[in-house]
């Protein structure tokens, strides 16, 4: 074996690398995965922006039109003056919209009805709202139960392997073999009506597989780890390791995944009501909206335009949110520092040398 | 390898067979097919609900119907719609070729564009054009596919019907078009300033050039590629794949590529106006197939006969060189027929359809059926290449990264080896095997998911079939159509895994 020829290390390199290293110890030293996470979360702009627009949205429409608390007895009103269902007299010829723009000859003004009326004299600006509540209902129930289900199954099948792991993927692969349009179809037929929350539990259930498999695959490999052999020895019991050990570690994959399911599912829900098999009247939903108009592109434009596009900003948003978890959570990701960082951290190298040297 | 794929079948028949049966009693506890007559007003209503019952054999288990059902599937008999009275097997043929038709062009194209653009977008990691691919991909998959189609229907059939009424495109348009190919193109090839610059100008200088020539020869009233276009069009064919497939400095490829696309316009008027003129009656897409086949391989004999110590790869290029000039040559006849198309009563100056997949009344020969059935695609392949298009391009982005960033692609850098070779023979190849096996998936799913589309654009696809059967209450076709996608399914996870296992070393020996 040849000796290894110690060459002394040009201090530019030495000095780069050091401070480079200083400024992520900085960034990482003393904190916990959650607080490293939401600090890498925050510099996400783009996720930023969107928290702020959805929380615009759901405030919005929750504020405005008002919403029941379980049941429709108990209903906490809004501040807008028409309902969803109530009809009006119509404002505009041809129901046109009341919002102008601050660079029309009227100058800024919302009016009556900004989102325009259909022919009846519905108020659109209340119809979308009450859409935009049924969806967001519909996408966080689909996500809470996709995401307990598929958690559950993953869990059982990565960590037990063997009969179990054939079983439930076996299941899995049942559930996988219809596309989930098709059996939502099916399932909206049979759950669908005026009440969102069964159909919502319903299309949870068969929406859970993708992510299923990832964690079964993280399960399967986090398994190996020696802090599980750790907590074996001591003597923790197998639900305690799943829960308390291994799924901490596996929860980076699992909300990145549920923020994508969810904007899936929004996408489905809509698509569902546009075809007449999901939230059917009396309640609104932003699908059954552009059913219900689309033959009046051409002359009443605002009736397709406002519900298509809070379907594109809910479901823009929750992917950039998803898109920004998942950067946050990726421990490969490196900021490369501005150099006024890089020269503060050079120069607090240099002092804490110096201050070693001299003691 | 054999057991593991009658291992994979078996298995699959066994999920199969579970699976239609949770599923024949999911639609059973759904449909409900008393469902008109229980809000009837017949006086002999009660005869009528019984009647039904005993056509439809509603009074016997659940269990029951589905082991007459599965009994009848095995045999070859799907059983008979109630409501239109047909067998179901009847109603599934025409439905299953529209639907065909339809997802295989917008699966081609989707992956053809979203590959290509996923791999640029690689190589140029964290430039413009990727942080745009990479908005614009995030954007289409927020889209909801419906309410596109819709746009689609007003904007692409009516406003393009509207503008080829009468076809002229406002010159600051053209520029402006022009501009923005310029700026396009110059964000994908990269560079300093002023190889950008240079590019953006040349890039706009060509496409306001072309789209110069076409309008001013009236290309919009009738479109055709004459001889000149087939030409210019044949060389950069040859020039592009040529700089692809072997690079330019090979000779012999190059002289192949371009023999084959000289030829290809030597013969352009007697295949035109001779080999298709006899051919008309007679032909259809097999003959098509076949004589593209045979342009390929009279490509391949060019380049057997320029031998050289590559042979076989000036015989890969001549193949594909001959095989898309051959294509143009077969785009330029459907071309010719659009004057009496466009003209025709049943057509009436309104090309671009909305809905079906072809138009009724139309007559004419074979090349006014494909021209009739292809303005028919245009839309609804629009329509379900967008979400296809954009998971294609992350897919073979996030794959390209990974390859580019292994040690081989170093070493063979290091070996000396030109960005070109170590780009297409190491890094593409790669790329292509895990999109391999997401292909058959995507194809299977898009056969499902093509329903919204089917309906918003009323082509008489599966799609339409299974909503119909499914808002009618009529179970034998809501089922045989659950089956069969139940069945593709399957099959396509299978074939992903073989082609998986084909394509990568590395399986084969573990498995």
């Amino acid at each position: 074996m040849s000796a290894n020829h110690m060459t002394d290390p040009t201090p530019d390199d030495g000095r780069v690398e050091s401070a480079e290293n200083a400024i992520e110890m900085k960034e990482v030293e003393g904190k916990s995965q959650g607080q490293i996470v939401r600090a890498r979360f925050f510099r996400h702009k783009g996720a930023m922006i969107s928290i702020i627009v959805m929380a615009f949205v759901l405030l919005l429409a929750l504020t405005s039109i008002g919403f029941p608390v379980f049941t429709d007895s108990w209903y906490i009103s809004g501040w807008w003056a028409y309902g969803p269902n109530e009809t009006n007299t119509i404002v505009n010829p041809g129901g046109a919209p009341t919002l102008t723009m601050p660079w029309s000859p009227e100058g800024f003004a919302i009016g009556p009805h900004p989102f325009g009326q259909d022919e009846i004299g519905h108020d659109i600006f209340a119809r979308v709202m009450r859409g935009v509540q049924t969806s967001l209902l519909v996408m966080i129930v689909v996500g809470l139960v996709s995401t307990a289900v598929g958690v559950i199954v993953g869990a059982l099948s990565g960590f037990f392997r063997g009969w179990a792991d054939t079983g439930l993927m076996r299941m899995t692969d049942l559930v996988i073999t219809v596309p989930t349009i098709v059996i939502g179809a099916v399932l909206g037929k049979l759950f669908g009506g005026a009440d969102p929350l069964p159909l919502a539990i319903a299309l949870g259930a068969v929406t859970w597989t993708g992510l299923a498999r990832l964690v079964r695959g993280d399960f399967l490999s986090l398994r190996e780890r020696e802090f599980v052999d750790a907590a074996r020895v001591a003597g923790a019991s197998n639900s305690r390791i799943i829960f308390k050990h291994i799924l901490p570690n596996a929860i980076g994959v699992i909300i990145v995944a549920t923020t994508l399911l969810m904007s899936s599912a929004i996408l489905l829900e809509t698509a569902l009501s546009y075809l007449g098999f999901g939230i059917t009247p009396p309640n609104v939903s932003l699908g059954q909206l552009i059913n219900q108009y689309q033959s009046s592109f051409s002359t009443r434009p605002w009736l397709f335009w406002w519900p298509g596009l809070f379907i594109i900003v809910i479901a823009l948003c929750v992917n950039f949110i998803g898109d920004g978890l998942r950067d946050a959570f990726d421990p490969r990701q490196r900021r490369i520092p501005s150099a006024r960082k890089m020269a503060r951290a050079a120069r607090r190298g240099q002092a804490e040398v110096s201050q070693a040297h001299a003691s | 390898m054999l057991r593991f794929i009658i291992r994979r079948v078996l298995i699959g028949l066994g999920i199969l067979l579970v699976s239609s049966f949770l599923l024949y009693l999911l639609v059973d506890l759904t449909l409900d097919p008393l469902e008109d007559l229980r809000t009837s007003t017949d006086p002999n209503k009660e005869f009528l609900i019984a009647q039904r019952i005993e056509l439809l054999q509603l009074d016997q288990p659940v269990v029951q119907r589905y082991l007459d059902w599965i009994g009848g599937v095995l045999t070859g008999d799907l059983g008979n719609s109630w409501v239109t009275n047909r067998p179901v097997s009847e109603l599934l043929q025409g439905a299953i070729i529209s639907t065909i038709q339809l997802v295989s062009a917008a699966t081609v194209l989707s992956i053809l564009l979203g590959v290509a653009v996923g791999i640029v977008s690689a190589l140029r990691q964290y430039s413009g054009f990727d942080y745009l691919i990479t908005f614009v991909s995030f954007l289409l998959f927020s889209l909801p596919s419906f309410w596109v189609a819709v746009l689609l229907k007003q904007w692409g059939a009516i406003g393009f019907n509207d503008f080829l009424a009468d076809p002229w495109i406002a010159w600051g348009v053209v520029i402006g078009v022009g501009l923005l190919a310029g700026f396009l193109w110059q964000l994908a090839i990269g560079g300093e300033l002023r190889r950008r610059l240079i590019n953006a100008a040349i890039g706009a200088a060509a496409t306001i050039g072309a789209l110069a020539y076409l309008q001013l020869s009236g290309w919009w009233s009738e479109p055709n590629i004459g001889p000149v276009i087939l030409a210019v069009t044949s060389v950069v064919i040859a020039f592009a794949v040529t700089s692809l497939s072997t690079g330019l400095k090979n000779r012999r490829a190059l002289y192949t590529a371009l023999t084959c696309a000289a030829l290809g316009v030597a013969l352009w008027y007697p295949i035109r106006f001779y080999l298709f003129y006899y051919l008309t009656p007679y032909m259809n897409w097999a003959i098509a197939a076949g004589l593209g086949l045979l342009a390929a391989l009279v490509g391949i004999g060019i380049g057997v006969l320029y031998r050289g110590p590559d042979w076989k790869q000036s015989a890969r290029t001549g193949g594909i060189v001959a095989f898309l000039v051959a294509g143009l040559i077969f785009i330029d006849q459907v071309m010719s027929v659009w004057g009496p198309f466009y003209n025709s009563n049943a057509v009436n100056g309104r090309p671009i359809a909305t809905i079906g997949d072809r138009t009724p009344n139309l007559g004419g020969n074979w090349w006014v059926g494909v021209l009739d059935s292809y303005a028919h695609l245009i839309l609804p392949t629009l329509a379900l290449m967008l979400i296809s298009f954009a998971s294609y391009t992350r897919y073979s982005r996030g794959s390209m990264l990974e390859v580019m960033n292994q040690d081989y692609i170093r070493t063979a850098r290091a070996k000396g080896l030109s960005e070109r070779t170590v780009v297409v023979r190491h890094g593409f190849r790669n790329t292509l095997i895990p999109l391999a096996t997401i292909v058959p998936i995507d194809v299977i799913t898009l056969i499902g998911g093509a329903i919204i589309t089917e309906r918003i654009f009323g082509r008489p696809g599966m799609g339409q079939l299974f909503l119909q059967s499914l808002a009618g209450n009529d179970i034998e076709p809501v089922m045989a159509y659950l089956l069969i996608v139940a069945f593709l399914a399957i099959v396509a996870n299978i074939v992903a895994d073989l082609v998986y296992a084909v394509l990568d070393p590395r399986i084969r020996v573990n498995a």
